[in-house]
């Protein structure tokens, strides 16, 4: 006989485990259910494959891990004590094949003395490591991933602030709670048992009742409750993240800023350390207890108790009322654990020579207060010998701790009885890792004697029980070993997570299209009703192109009628960032490679910005609308930074009080006809702006009006083509975009998607800046030398031009390419050769590429050494093993006299 | 006693309870004088070390680190190797790294783990397969291995991948490399202070340098908290710290420190075979040999030299990885921790003379001085020993940033280091 | 989670912040009397101090650039200060 249940209560779920039919009661987690049915192996052992039973009753269990199926969906690796148990739940022992019970790889408990910690490092060298490694890493592992199973991003996260968080809410927990809330306090307590109460409703005959008053209580003054909820962090300036598990809806986050944190965090109890006290059936006399209080269990009918500490003795009298036999051994008089007798299953125990017939082998080597969080919060411990355990030391600010998390354990009396090195057999230390005592003995005598080297070298406490049974005896296994005390050899370093979190919180919501939102446009609606195809530039949903052809037809359908009609496109991402105030032209300078404030109010300037590094950060226009007033245009995706640019100077090297920088690329919708009938179509709208080209000629601005509001019209073209540039309030842009398309019917206007205008801008050489230029390109790379070689004065980047680098002779310089070989258009990010000397090596690459309706074959653009001196030379592209022929060619390729730009 | 590591020492060792095996390395005191010392206990810092020794036989010779060797960034990265870039400089420098990394298990006698599982970097976007194409090209002048996968190509890869048309960031295809992979980072540190041990080498441990002996400009020496160290040559191998000892020496880098955060999940049996890379989200993670998903993202924005952990970033990582792979959300966040990084201008390494002379820099790694412990090492030693840069280090002097010639990734390829 | 002190806004989440540069930090100019080495040092090189550092952060909820005073390593903040020249 094993463990049963005595005592029953709620309905009946039925289950299985590993294949066999089983019946649980409401209220029971997975291990209770388990016991509950005389199940004694519930897994294997990570290295050894040895078989294991249910050790403890919450998160600090090491063997009870399970794949859970339930409504067709499998989560790996579920800790059978903190899991409730539903009905027609499937379970499945994790590293077992097939059963927990009949393992076949069981032998390799037999390999043991060849697999001592470490072993792969000193072997598995020839021929190399990856030959081996199939087959080691379908031995390692636990659980099993669901391929089909994707979890949705449905948890949400909380933010909260109080005045005071109690972490725990056993006695000390409730208490600190009600001081707090009856002072006035908010006072938040959170717990990760199912209900308030802590070791109370276990440790105390009538402590549920008593649990729930007290929890009343605190609750009645005014304190928040929330169970099942998990502080598994504190990170900076005490944020505490918590993990709240709920029923019939997905899991919360809980980010957490309170004043001051309570941790009444309790303790966990230690293994002792014998030979093969891993045994199943050997158990935490905590969870005996707690089985029997909570859960109506008896874990043996035959019970040996060996402890070395008054709190676990005391768990012998309740285990007797129950029913069972029950023989102590009081380790501090001497008694010792020699033998642990049935592989599957405790069947006898040897105590100090003496055998027992049993069942269960309840073993406690005392209890270690759970400081993780204190720790977490950068606390130091000291370690104490009246409890044998490490406890808080100097108080860290915001953080008090109560009850046995401070090593108040009450009336408590505990003998150490820490590992006892040169022992035969094997004795664990580690369970889920398979760390024995002869492991750490191995780590010493090959100096990872550190305990951090200790960790790593033989994996002790890295396991998912997060080494919460082990650490302690490991680190005290290594003080034997070497020599020296528990306190000098010190712990690992405490970091977050107390207990595995699920991924799923942590991410939230933020997933799938709330995953780094894109930026809409206003008019995405009519986009999208006139066949809009959408792709994402620089952060913005837009229409690539319109239609719903090939992709490359209707991309060189809308390029073509451009350059014959006219076209209409949705410019308004491109930004639009205003700048006021007596400095603003400055202001506007100092941002910029060529001078604007010599422009006539009215005009518009293109140019470049650098970084300081001299690289050309991007390029735009500047409109001067007056001495005080100028629009700074950038490209779509540089708005935040060129605002953020602007802003630092303003602040840092001009007066705040004389110049103003106000980001107004929302607010204005923005729409452009660009083609021969430009103007007629714009004529149309009846903008009240004079067109004629001495009032309006390329690169000058007109403010009108439309539909009652303002209606700016700026002559600025990335086409090559006549174009004007239609800006009108956001709230405007639909019946803009409605006059507009109206206006174009009669001219054969065609809608324009952001592909067509990156194949226009190419076919006339404009560069995107990030594209045709690199991190490292400077203006002079594109010829442009005027402000460099001419311009007083200081400007963003000024100094970096004139580095060693900057006039290396060598440079990389932007140009066009023509096709050489009468093949298609080159592929963008072909390399230049270079193989002067017989060795290989890039000289430049391609930057943009198309198949140009206009000019009737490919055109590419790209950035070559030395290019604009290499004018006419013939060079090879490589491409992913091809070789391509292309010849230097200046950058623009259509309309080489500009006259269209009037045409 | 057993000191050669092979599978028959290990049998032997077996059967009598492994009691013959010996130290992997001693436990010095520091000796008033050697010839060269390096500071910093980490990867770089032995592997200088044991190159100074094999390469040019200067075994007197001392690693002075202040906690516990292979406890800074050696012990906190995410282990990934490869040579995937862009500059020429960069794939020499990253190459040669991975071609010792080739022969290092045999050559120290110790598993390093090295698994060639190949690197997939992810590109979502037509412009991003221009940009993964013209990376490619450029590693395949430069003479690594690359290739250009369609978006069948990476899903063959890891077929747990988002294929879903929601997906914030879409597969359209990406790059590989098949000799990238990973190691055991500890292993390495471990590796090579078994084998500097073996040379002679004194690895002190516990020893903080709490600054530097200067006569008439030149560094001698160093003082340290076991006492006054003399050396004829002195190396700063203590990336993440860079800046703090260069004070101690008198002079500032250009550098600035960073919190860089990994995490890794429960284990669970073999379901992702190679490293995947995705800028989209800027999460990569591999599957360790013991089953756990192993995961890292960005640097944190607030410089610091706190090894912790962060939640904003942390949210950023993990949600990249789900939006990755979205089956991962069955699993839990078993660890996380951070390493403090050298963060340079041009994300490249530091290599050469410091303004003190006598006094070598080896820093500024940045994320991934892991994957070049043994070229830096190599190099740190060749320069340590000779006086004058190797080739392959000449391009990552300090001198670079008065000149301009900054060796800038993200500048050329768009991706980050 | 660290909480940031904007002189303007108070105690805000560190995502509402962005580092800027270290304080002190003067451009030299002119452009042509700059040594390649000075210009070196003021772009790219640091005190990047383990412990007390002075810092211009910029709050991006408020736009206002400013100077913190804050610890690297425990992550204490000792105080903020508006960079606005006082009033004339």
């Amino acid at each position: 006989m094993s463990a049963r249940r005595i005592r029953d209560s709620g309905a009946l779920l039925a289950f299985t485990f590993d294949g066999r039919a089983y019946e649980g009661r409401e209220g029971d987690t997975l291990a209770s259910a388990l016991l509950a049915n005389g199940v004694r192996v519930v897994g294997r052992s990570f290295k050894y494959h040895r078989p294991r039973g249910i050790h403890g009753a919450w998160s600090e269990e090491p063997n009870a891990i399970l794949d859970v199926t339930i409504y067709g969906k499998t989560w790996p690796n579920i800790r059978a004590t903190t899991q409730r148990l539903e009905a027609g739940m499937d379970l499945r022992s994790v590293n077992a094949r097939p059963t927990a019970e009949g393992d076949r790889l069981g032998l390799l408990n037999r390999l043991s003395p060849f697999l001592p910690a470490g072993f792969y490092y000193k072997t598995f060298l020839w021929p190399d490591w990856h030959r081996f490694e199939p087959r080691i890493r379908a031995m390692a592992g636990l659980g099993r991933l669901d391929p089909a199973h994707e979890p949705p991003a449905d948890s949400p996260a909380m933010n909260a602030r109080c005045d005071v968080l109690v972490v725990g809410s056993g006695r000390s927990g409730l208490l600190a709670a009600r001081e707090a809330a009856l002072a006035g306090g908010s006072v938040i307590v959170v717990d990760d048992r199912f209900e308030p109460g802590g070791t109370m409703l276990h440790r105390e005959a009538d402590g549920a009742e008593r649990a729930a008053v007290l929890a009343g209580d605190v609750e009645q003054a005014g304190a928040r409750i929330l169970s099942r909820t998990t502080a598994y962090g504190i990170y900076d300036h005490n944020l505490v993240c918590c993990w709240e598990r709920r029923d019939g809806a997905p899991d919360r986050h809980w980010r957490i800023r309170p004043k001051r944190i309570v941790l009444a965090t309790g303790a966990i109890e230690r293994p002792l350390v014998f030979v093969d006290n891993d045994r199943p059936g050997v158990m935490s006399a905590e969870a005996a207890l707690y089985y029997l209080r909570r859960h109506g269990v008896l874990v043996g009918e035959r019970i040996v108790l060996a402890a070395n500490n008054s709190r676990a003795l005391g768990v012998a009298d309740a285990l007797r009322e129950a029913g069972a036999a029950v023989t102590v051994a009081v380790l501090r008089e001497g008694a010792s654990v020699d033998a642990v007798h049935g592989a599957k299953g405790v069947e006898a125990v040897t105590i100090s020579g003496k055998r027992i017939e049993a069942d269960c082998l309840l073993a406690s080597g005392g209890y270690t207060p759970t400081v993780h969080l204190f720790c977490q919060a950068k606390g130091k411990l000291r370690y104490d010998e009246a409890i044998a355990a490490f406890v808080p030391g100097a108080p860290v600010d915001g953080i008090s701790l109560s009850g046995a998390a401070a090593g108040d354990f009450g009336d408590y009396a505990i003998a150490p009885a820490w590992p006892n090195p040169g022992a035969k057999g094997r004795q664990w230390i580690d369970f889920q890792n398979d760390v024995t005592l002869k492991d750490v003995e191995l780590a010493a005598r090959e100096n990872f004697r550190s305990v951090e080297h200790l960790k790593r070298y033989t994996t002790l406490g890295m396991a998912t029980d997060q080494g919460k049974t082990s650490n302690m005896n490991g680190l005290a296994a290594m003080a034997a070993v070497t020599g020296r005390t528990i306190e000098q050899t010190g712990t690992t370093t405490y970091r977050p997570p107390f207990v595995p979190v699920p991924f799923t919180v942590l991410a939230g919501r933020r997933r799938g299209q709330l995953f780094n939102p894109v930026r809409r446009l206003a008019l995405e609606t009519q986009h999208r009703a006139a066949g809009g195809v959408f792709r994402e530039y620089g952060g913005w949903l837009r229409p690539a192109f319109y239609g719903g052809g090939e992709a490359d037809d209707e991309i060189r359908r809308e390029a073509r009628q451009a350059r014959e009609t006219v076209a209409i496109f949705d410019g308004s991402p491109l930004g639009k960032i205003e700048v006021f105030g007596p400095q603003a032209g400055a202001i506007v300078d100092y941002n910029s490679y060529n001078t604007i404030s010599t422009l006539k109010p009215g005009r518009i300037r293109y140019g470049f910005m650098l970084t300081e590094g001299g690289v050309i950060y991007d390029d735009g226009v500047t409109v001067k609308l007056a001495d005080d007033h100028y629009v700074v245009s950038c490209s779509s995706g540089h708005v935040a930074g060129v605002v953020a640019r602007l802003e630092e100077w303003r602040q840092d090297r001009f007066d705040p009080a004389a110049v103003f920088v106000h980001n107004l690329t929302a607010h204005w919708a923005t729409l452009t006809a660009t083609g021969p009938h430009a103007k007629a179509l714009v004529a149309a709208l009846s903008l009240g702006v004079d067109l004629d080209d001495a009032a309006l000629p390329h690169m000058a601005v007109a403010q009108g009006s439309f539909e009652g509001g303002a209606a700016r019209v700026a002559r600025v073209s990335f086409t090559g083509d006549r174009s004007y540039e239609i800006s009108v309030p956001a709230s405007k842009a639909p019946a803009l975009w409605a006059a507009m398309n109206e206006a174009g019917r009669a001219l054969d206007a065609v809608l324009m998607g952001s592909e067509a205008l990156l194949l226009l801008r190419a076919e006339k050489g404009f560069i995107i800046a990030g594209k045709d230029t690199d991190g490292t390109s400077m203006p002079h790379d594109l010829g442009i030398t005027g402000p460099r070689d001419k311009r007083l004065g200081e400007y963003v980047g000024k100094r970096s031009l004139f580095t060693e680098n900057a006039l290396r002779d060598n440079r990389q310089q932007f140009v066009g390419l023509a096709v050489a070989d009468g093949g298609p258009a080159l592929p963008t990010g072909a390399h230049v050769l270079d193989e002067t000397g017989g060795k290989r090596r890039s000289a430049g690459y391609v930057t943009s590429s198309y198949e140009s309706p206009a000019v009737g074959g490919p055109i590419a653009l790209g950035l070559v050494e030395r290019g604009m001196s290499r004018m006419g030379e013939e060079v090879s592209l490589f491409h992913l093993g091809e070789t391509r022929r292309a010849v230097i060619a200046q950058p623009c390729f259509f309309d080489r006299d500009g006259s269209r730009i009037d045409a | 006693m057993t000191r050669h590591y092979s599978a028959f020492g290990l049998l032997r060792e077996g059967l009598r309870g492994h009691s013959g095996w010996q130290p992997a390395w001693r436990s010095p005191q520091p000796k008033p004088r050697y010839d060269a010392v390096i500071i910093g206990g980490g990867g770089q810092g032995l592997a200088t070390a044991y190159y100074l020794a094999k390469n040019h036989g200067i075994t007197n010779v001392a690693v002075l680190e202040k906690g516990w060797l292979g406890g800074g960034n050696t012990g906190r990265n995410t282990a990934t190797i490869r040579s995937n870039y862009f500059y020429p400089e960069s794939v020499a420098l990253y190459d040669f790294s991975l071609k010792l990394y080739e022969g290092l298990s045999r050559e120290l006698n110790y598993n390093v783990m090295l698994s060639q599982r190949g690197v997939v970097t992810v590109a979502s976007s037509p412009a991003e397969m221009e940009m993964a194409a013209r990376l490619v090209n450029a590693m395949q002048i430069n003479g690594t291995d690359a290739e250009l996968l369609d978006r069948d190509g990476v899903l063959q890869k890891a077929p747990l991948l988002n294929t879903s048309d929601e997906a914030r960031y879409p597969i359209f295809g990406g790059t590989w490399q098949g000799r990238a992979g990973v190691a055991r980072h500890d292993a390495v540190a471990w590796g090579y202070a078994r084998a500097a041990d073996g040379f002679g080498i004194d690895i002190v441990q516990n020893c903080e340098v709490a600054g530097f002996l200067i006569e008439g400009g030149r560094c001698v020496g160093v003082e340290t908290s076991l006492g006054t160290i003399h050396a004829d040559a002195v190396a700063l191998c203590v990336a993440g710290h860079s800046s703090v000892l260069a004070a101690k020496a008198g002079f500032q880098l250009p550098i600035r420190s960073y919190s860089l955060q990994a995490m890794v999940s429960e284990p669970v049996k073999p379901c992702l075979d190679t490293v995947v890379l995705y800028p989209g989200t800027g999460t990569y993670l591999f599957q360790s040999d013991k089953g756990e998903i192993v995961l890292g993202g960005g640097l944190d924005r607030v410089p610091s030299y706190a090894q912790r952990g962060n939640p904003p970033m942390q949210q950023t990582v993990v949600s990249g990885m789900l939006e990755m792979f979205p089956a991962f959300g069955q699993l839990r966040m078993l660890r996380q921790w951070a390493g403090v990084v050298d963060v340079v201008p041009d994300s490249s390494p530091i290599i050469g003379p410091s303004p003190v002379s006598g006094l070598y820099l080896n820093g500024g790694w940045g994320t991934g001085g892991f994957k070049a412990i043994p070229a830096g090492g190599w190099l740190t030693a060749h320069l340590i020993a000779t006086g004058e840069h190797h080739e392959i280090s000449r391009p990552f002097d300090l001198d670079r940033f008065a000149t301009g010639r900054l060796v800038d990734e993200a500048a050329g390829s768009g991706i980050a280091h | 989670m660290q909480l940031f002190l904007c002189p303007f806004c108070g105690e805000r989440d560190e995502t509402e912040f962005t580092f800027c540069a270290e304080a002190g930090k003067t451009r030299p100019e002119p452009a042509a009397e700059v040594p390649a080495d000075a210009w070196a040092r003021y772009l790219h090189f640091d005190h990047n101090p383990k412990g007390a550092t002075r810092e211009v952060w910029l709050h991006a909820t408020c736009g206002e650039f400013f100077l913190m005073e804050r610890d690297t390593v425990s992550h204490a903040v000792a105080g903020s200060h508006s960079l606005r020249r006082p009033e004339a």
